[in-house]
């Protein structure tokens, strides 16, 4: 390293602005284990459709990662971060519209991260809701329909919430009123990302409705490898959702990072517990579904648990979503791979739960009733969970009417039954006939597909 | 001539080759289909979701034999595929009116 080059890192040593060189570092790194949740999402979505709507169900998650990315960096981070607008409610849409006013360091304040990395970070948990909502609407809806659909609800439903439950106010920067005026406790996004997803898949799968021999024809899931490596990778990714959210590389992260672990094994746990005794078997898909929803009850009360709260918070979630999952079929929704029965009922449990099992002790600091803090605390989340849900599903449920209404929403009912991923995106996820080389594209008929591809 | 048909269980299908080579058949076709006899399907669980599943996959063994040979033949993969549980499979026995070899132009007996 030549002496100029010393030079020119002197200044980061010694930060003006405030930056910490390592807080700023795990944050990057959190950002990017956030993003590898949504191909880790697209797996464990797309393992469980069969296999002709696999690719429709990937592309609703990349679809996402894409158009979310962008409408959160255009406008979405003002509403939900910008100075509030009156009552806590929304942010100023045009105070950092296209992020370009958080380019220099200065406008950084005395934050130890740039704010352009946090607002980044945020879009990604965007990214993450909007992507399990698709879950809810597997193997019927229209491409193009669903990208609207979650374009608009990024404006209308994500960034709000994230304003109330996430911004908080400091200096003169005003910011949402679960956060500031409520105090509800939602570290890492179980009102924000599980609720308001579990909510709006709930609406989207009513707007849709049922798909055709639904509680009647075997809908497996057509590749449970696939559920199981997304699954996996989902929870590193967690590690960067929940340890990132502490914003830091502090004693908060390495506590959440524990958590975070100790939740998603005793989740697996619990909901093959639940098989075992009612099933007589402890399935892969059990085990993938546990853990997921042990990782959504932490979400919101990672910083607020002991270790051991987080191992009853992560079982409670696994028992309770393997329970949950059967509802669909009772109420007769269609919530095709299980947004409300993992996601709402892990959400709900872990935003409720932080009224029961927190410790003052933990990062946040305030005793839930089972460690003699009355039930103020759990007041507080009752009312801003039910808050969410309400806005979330009212608001989702008006916007996928809109949208059926001006472009329809579903796929015609022989194209469904024929497969989505043909119809919507000329393409088929596997192509495993014997007759399939050279010559033939796949099967019987695939001389007609062999000679227009020499037309092109 | 005859046309031998066996649907066996899979896992049966090794064995059963072994056999046949061993009696002197040269060639067979064999194919992955499901069905379902009298033992009917089996049931799946998916997140506590139960699904009957109605087809349980078996190997379709076909082999064209000289007349004075399909007794053997079917009691060698009788014999062979037996475990004595339900859904074994069932073996038959249909008559053959021509066959060619297409490289050659063989036919019937020739073609064997």
């Amino acid at each position: 390293m030549t002496s100029s080059m010393l030079l020119d890192l002197a200044p980061l040593v010694a930060d003006p602005t405030g930056l910490d060189s390592g807080d700023t570092a795990w944050l990057l790194a959190a950002s990017a284990l956030v993003l590898l949740m949504a191909p880790g999402l697209a797996l464990f979505y797309g393992g469980m459709v069969r296999s002709k709507s696999v690719l429709n169900m990937m592309m609703m998650t990349f679809g996402s990662l894409a158009v979310i990315s962008i409408v959160w960096v255009l406008v979405g981070y003002s509403i939900a971060f910008g100075d509030d607008l009156g009552l806590g409610l929304v942010g100023n849409p045009t105070q950092y519209a296209g992020l370009s006013q958080l380019m220099s360091e200065d406008s950084n304040g005395d934050s130890a991260v740039p704010l352009i990395l946090f607002a980044v970070f945020q879009g990604l948990f965007c990214v993450i809701t909007g992507a399990l909502v698709s879950g809810a609407i597997a193997d019927r809806a229209r491409f193009g329909s669903w990208m609207v659909f979650v374009s608009i609800w990024t404006l209308v439903v994500y960034a709000p919430i994230a304003h109330w439950i996430f911004d908080f106010s400091a200096g003169d920067h005003v910011g949402g009123w679960m956060a500031n005026n409520l105090e509800v406790i939602d570290f890492a996004g179980g009102t924000a990302v599980e609720i308001t997803s579990g909510a709006s898949g709930l609406a989207l799968a009513l707007v849709l409705g049922r798909r055709i021999g639904f509680g009647k024809d075997p809908m497996r899931p057509h590749n449970l490898t696939l559920v199981m490596l997304g699954a996996g990778l989902l929870w590193f990714g967690w590690f960067g959702f929940n340890a990132g959210s502490a914003l830091g590389a502090n004693q908060t992260a390495a506590v959440v990072f524990t958590t975070t672990l100790l939740a998603g094994a005793a989740g697996a746990l619990g909901w093959l517990g639940v098989e075992r005794l009612r099933d007589g078997h402890a399935t892969s898909l059990g085990a993938a579904s546990g853990l997921v929803s042990g990782l959504v009850a932490i979400t919101p009360s990672c910083a607020s648990v002991s270790p051991v709260g987080a191992i009853v918070m992560g079982a409670v979630a696994g028992v309770f979503c393997a329970l949950a999952v059967g509802l669909k079929y009772r109420f007769g929704y269609d919530d095709s791979l299980d947004v409300v029965g993992v996601h709402l009922v892990g959400g709900l449990i872990g935003t409720f739960g932080i009224g029961l099992l927190a410790t003052a002790a933990a990062p946040t600091g305030v005793d839930g009733l089972f460690y003699g803090g009355g039930v103020d605390q759990l007041g507080r989340q009752l009312l801003g969970g039910g808050a969410v849900f309400v806005y979330a599903f009212v608001v989702s449920g008006i916007i996928g009417l809109v949208v059926d209404k001006a472009m329809g929403f579903r796929i015609d009912e022989e194209h469904e039954l024929s497969g989505i991923d043909l119809v919507i995106h000329a393409e088929t996820a596997y192509d495993l006939h014997a007759t399939a080389g050279a010559r033939s594209g796949s099967g019987v008929l695939g001389g007609s597909a062999a000679s227009r591809e020499e037309e092109r | 001539m005859k046309l031998v048909t066996a649907v066996i269980k899979p896992h049966k299908w090794e064995d059963v080759r072994e056999a046949l080579e061993t009696f002197g058949v040269t060639g067979m076709t064999v194919s992955e289909v499901s069905g379902y006899g009298r033992q009917k399907g089996h049931t799946e669980v998916y997140r506590g979701a139960e699904y009957d599943i109605a087809l349980v996959p078996k190997i379709r063994i076909e082999i064209v034999v000289d007349d004075d040979d399909a007794a053997d033949i079917v009691g060698i993969v009788v014999k062979t595929a037996q475990t004595g549980r339900i859904g074994d499979g069932k073996v038959w026995v249909s008559p053959i009116e021509t066959v060619i070899r297409v490289r050659t132009g063989d036919r019937d007996e020739a073609a064997l």
